[in-house]
C-alpha cells in the first residue's frame, strides 16, 4: 500500500489532536513548561515587538518563547513570580485601557504601550510595587538571549540570528583536531 | 582516613597558584595543589555565549556554580545585597583547575618599570594609597621569562618602543593582524605612534607539544577546543604532576588556616568533594585563590595571636582592592571590517601607558575581542534604540562594520576599596563569605576620558564615519576580573601584608602567590605578571626550604 504524503501528514494531526481529547487531561492544557498558553500568546506578541519579523524571521520564528519558557524551568526558575504577575498586570493594563488584549492590538498599538512600559508610564497598581521599566527590561534581554544565543537553550532555531549576520555556522578554520591528553604533558621544559 | 602530611600546600590552581605549585614540586617538595573547581575542556560547554565567562546570564561555564558560593556587596550608599557568581558585582574569575587561564583573551604583558614605582614616578595622589613595588622590574623579569617560555607567549616586541629590556627573546612569532588590525595599523602609524602585535599567551606555532591557534572567534570566555591557549592548566601543572610530587586535588572548598599557639601555619582545613570536612597538614601554605579569595582566607583563619585574621594585625588584609577601569570607544565604518579571523584583539599601542602629561599611568589601547552577537546587543551608541526594527536592523548591518578600541586604565588604589568577610552572610558549607565594599579612586575617571578620547582619534583615522565613547571609571566597585592589590606586598610590616617575597611578615610559613600581591595593577591585562609573581614566591620558597625547612 503506498500513501502519499499529504495523507500521512493528515493522519499525523489527527493522532495528534486526538491526544487533546484524552479523558485524564481535563481543564486548561499547556504545551508550556511554564507559562499558560494565555502567557504564552501574550509574550509572543511582545518579543515580537522587541524583534520583529522582516525579510529575516523575528523573535517568534527564532522560538524566543520557548527559550524563555525553557529556562523559566530551570536556571530562571527564581523569575517565574515576575514574569506571572508582570504579564498578568499589563494585560490587565492593556484591557482596561483598550478594551482589548495586547496581542489583538494593532502593531503602532502595541509597541506604544511597551515604550509606556519601558518608561514606567503606566497607571497600574501592580506597578506601584513593580518597577514597570525592570519587567520590560528583563524581557527585553531575555528575549535578545534567546533570539542571539546558543540554539541550546531552545532559541535561535537553526541558527536564525546568526544567518542574519552572516556568521558562518558552524566555525571551522583550518584543523580540528583534539590534542590527546598524554601529549600536553609532554612539554617543553628550560 | 587520615591525609599523609605533605611539605606544602598550594590553595588554588590559576595563574599564580599553577607556577607555584609546579616550582616547588620541581624542587622537590611534595605539594597539594587545592582547586575548588574541577577538570574542565571545550566540550562541555563548547561555544556558548550564554554561559561564557563574558556573558555568564545562564551561569559561568568553568565555575563556580551559584549552588554554593556567594558574596556580599556593599553599594556607595551603605546597600548591602548577596550576590551570585554569574551576577556582575560578585568579582568572578572562574573555578576550575586553570582558573581564568582556562578561558581568557590570554593577552601577556609585561608591566613596565614604571609601574613599579608609581609613587616615585608621580608623587602622592590625595586619597589613595599609591605606592612603590618592594621589587622593582629587574627583580622579577626573570620570572617574567620563566612565564613566557614555560606556559607560552607569542609576540615581537621589537614594534614597541615602550616595552621595558628582555634577556631573552619571546619563543613564539606574533600573530598576523586580521582585518581590522591592518586598518588600525594604518591609522596609528599616520597618527605617529607605535602600533604592535598584542603578546599573547596562545600558541602562533605548534608549542611544546601542543598544536597552533586556529583562529576562532570564540576565544575569550572560552576553552580552547584544540588547547592552543596557554593556561597554567595545560602547562605548569602537568608538569608539576608528571614530577609525582604534586597532587591536584579538585573540588575541595578550603575555609581556614590552621595556626598553632607560636603562630605558624600547621595546614588547613578543608572540605571535600562529597562535603565532607577534612585536614591536610604541611609544613607550607601558599595561598593564591585570587584577590577576593586569598583575603577572605586569611580573614578567616583566626586565632588567638591572630584575632583579626592571620597576618592581619595591623588591618591591611583586603585593602586596596582594585582592578581596571575598562574606557573604550567604538567606531562604524562604510566597509567591512570584518574577516572572521578570532580572536579579534591582535593590535595594541603603549604610547598612552605613562609619561602622558597630567596623567597619573594610563593604559594601553587595544582593539577588542570579537563580541558574540548577545554581547553585540549592548554595543549601540547613545540613544540608540535598545529593541524593535531598528535595533535589529543595527545587528543585522553593523556587527561587520564596527570596531571598538579600548583599554585597562591603571586604578589608583584606595585602603576603602576592599574585601572583608561577612559577620553574618555564611556560604554553602558555613564559611563567611567575602563582602566587597568601596569604591574606585575618582582620579580613574579622568583617565579614562583621556584613553577614550585617544581611542576615538585613533578609529576616525582609521575612516569611521561615526563614533562614540564609553569612558570608564566613575564611582562603583573595583575589583572585576583584573582583580589585585588585597595582600600587598612591602618593607614595613604596618602598611603591607607580605614582605618582598610574598611570605606574610607574621606568619613565616605562609606565602601569597597571586594577585593579591600587587602593589599597583599597571595598565596592562594582569595575567602574566601574575604568573611571574607564582614562579618568583614559588622559587624563594624553593631556596627557603632548601636551607632551614622553613622551621624556625
Amino acid at each position: 500500500m503506498s500513501i502519499n504524503r499529504r495523507e500521512f501528514l493528515k493522519g499525523l494531526t489527527l493522532a495528534g489532536g486526538s491526544l487533546l481529547f484524552f479523558p485524564a487531561c481535563k481543564g486548561n492544557i499547556s504545551f508550556w513548561r511554564v507559562l499558560t498558553e494565555e502567557e504564552a500568546s501574550l509574550l509572543t506578541a511582545i518579543t515580537e515587538q522587541i524583534i520583529p519579523a522582516d525579510e529575516d524571521p523575528g523573535a517568534t520564528d527564532a522560538g524566543v518563547v520557548n527559550f524563555i519558557d525553557k529556562q523559566l524551568s530551570g536556571f530562571y526558575s527564581g523569575l517565574k513570580d515576575s514574569y506571572r504577575n508582570g504579564l498578568e498586570a499589563f494585560q490587565d493594563y492593556c484591557r482596561k485601557k483598550t478594551g482589548a488584549n495586547f496581542e489583538a492590538l494593532a502593531w503602532d498599538v502595541q509597541t506604544g504601550l511597551l515604550k509606556d512600559l519601558e518608561a514606567n508610564r503606566i497607571d497600574h497598581p501592580y506597578w506601584e510595587e513593580n518597577t514597570a521599566s525592570r519587567f520590560f527590561s528583563m524581557i527585553r534581554n531575555h528575549t535578545m538571549q534567546g533570539f542571539y544565543g546558543s540554539p541550546r537553550h531552545g532559541g535561535n532555531k537553526n541558527y536564525v540570528s546568526y544567518k542574519m549576520m552572516r556568521i558562518d555556522y558552524p566555525h571551522v578554520i583550518g584543523r580540528n583536531i583534539y590534542t590527546p591528553r598524554s601529549e600536553t604533558l609532554n612539554i617543553y621544559q628550560p | 582516613m587520615r591525609n599523609r602530611h605533605v611539605n606544602a600546600v598550594v590553595i588554588g590552581s590559576g595563574a599564580g597558584g599553577g607556577p607555584a605549585a609546579k616550582e616547588l614540586a620541581n624542587n622537590g617538595m611534595t605539594v597539594v595543589l587545592f582547586e575548588r573547581g574541577d577538570w574542565q575542556a571545550f566540550d562541555e560547554h563548547n561555544d556558548d555565549e550564554l554561559c561564557s565567562q563574558r556573558t555568564t546570564v545562564l551561569g559561568n561555564a568553568y565555575g563556580p556554580d551559584q549552588d554554593k558560593h556567594w558574596r556580599v556587596v556593599v553599594d556607595s550608599r551603605g546597600n548591602e545585597r548577596i550576590v551570585y557568581p554569574h551576577e556582575g558585582g560578585y568579582n568572578n574569575n572562574a573555578a576550575c583547575v586553570g582558573s581564568g587561564t582556562l578561558s581568557y583573551g590570554a593577552m601577556a604583558w609585561r608591566f613596565m618599570p614604571e609601574d613599579f614605582r608609581m609613587k616615585s614616578e608621580y608623587g602622592h595622589v590625595e586619597g589613595s594609597t599609591l605606592e612603590d613595588w618592594p621589587i622593582s622590574y629587574d627583580d622579577l623579569e626573570p620570572f617574567y621569562t620563566q612565564a613566557e617560555w614555560e606556559i607560552g607567549v607569542a609576540g615581537a616586541d621589537p614594534q614597541n618602543p615602550f616595552v621595558p629590556d628582555r634577556k631573552k627573546p619571546l619563543p613564539m612569532p606574533p600573530f598576523e593582524y586580521n582585518l581590522e588590525g591592518r586598518i588600525l595599523f594604518e591609522a596609528a602609524k599616520r597618527k605617529g605612534w607605535h602600533p604592535f602585535p598584542i603578546p599573547m599567551l596562545r600558541n602562533s606555532i605548534p608549542y611544546a607539544g601542543r598544536p597552533a591557534c586556529y583562529r576562532m572567534r570564540t576565544c575569550v570566555g572560552f576553552a580552547c577546543p584544540v588547547n592552543a591557549k596557554c593556561g597554567t592548566q595545560n602547562t605548569v601543572i602537568p608538569v608539576a604532576m608528571a614530577t609525582g610530587n604534586c597532587e591536584v586535588r579538585t573540588r575541595c572548598q578550603v575555609a581556614e588556616i590552621m595556626l598553632d599557639d607560636k603562630g605558624r601555619a600547621t595546614g588547613v582545613k578543608y572540605f571535600d568533594r562529597f562535603n565532607k570536612p577534612q585536614i591536610q597538614t604541611a609544613d607550607v601554605v601558599v595561598v593564591a585563590g585570587s584577590a577576593t579569595e586569598t583575603a577572605r582566607l586569611l580573614l578567616n583563619s583566626k586565632s588567638k595571636l591572630f584575632p583579626a585574621g592571620a597576618g592581619n594585625n595591623y588591618d591591611w588584609v583586603g585593602r586596596n582592592l582594585q582592578g581596571h577601569a575598562y574606557t573604550a570607544a567604538f567606531g562604524l565604518f562604510d566597509d567591512e571590517v570584518y574577516d572572521d579571523v578570532g580572536p579579534g584583539a591582535c593590535i595594541a599601542i603603549c604610547d598612552f601607558n605613562h609619561h602622558v602629561d597630567g596623567i597619573v599611568g594610563g593604559g594601553l589601547l587595544a582593539n577588542e575581542f570579537i563580541p558574540m552577537p548577545y554581547l553585540y546587543t549592548g554595543t549601540r551608541p547613545p540613544g540608540a534604540a535598545g529593541w524593535g526594527k531598528e535595533h535589529k536592523d543595527f545587528q543585522r548591518n553593523q556587527f561587520k562594520k564596527t570596531i571598538a578600541v579600548m583599554g585597562p586604565f591603571q586604578e589608583i588604589p584606595n585602603f576603602e576599596s576592599r574585601v572583608s568577610v561577612d559577620p553574618a552572610v555564611k556560604d554553602f558549607w558555613g564559611i563567611p563569605v567575602a563582602r566587597l565594599s568601596g569604591s574606585r579612586h575618582p582620579y580613574d575617571r579622568k583617565g579614562c576620558e583621556m584613553m577614550s578620547a585617544r581611542a576615538e582619534e585613533w578609529l576616525l583615522e582609521a575612516g569611521a564615519h561615526f563614533t562614540w565613547q564609553r569612558i570608564g571609571g566613575g564611582p562603583g566597585l573595583s575589583g572585576g576580573q583584573h582583580q589585585a592589590g588585597t595582600c600587598r606586598m612591602g618593607n614595613d610590616k604596618k602598611t603591607s601584608v607580605t614582605n618582598r617575597f610574598g611570605q606574610l611578615h607574621e606568619i613565616d610559613n605562609v606565602f601569597v602567590a597571586d594577585g593579591s600581591l600587587v602593589v599597583t595593577n599597571g595598565g596592562f591585562n594582569p595575567a602574566l605578571t601574575i604568573m611571574a609573581l607564582g614562579f618568583y614566591v614559588g622559587h624563594h620558597i624553593a631556596d627557603m626550604w632548601k636551607g632551614t625547612r622553613l622551621k624556625s
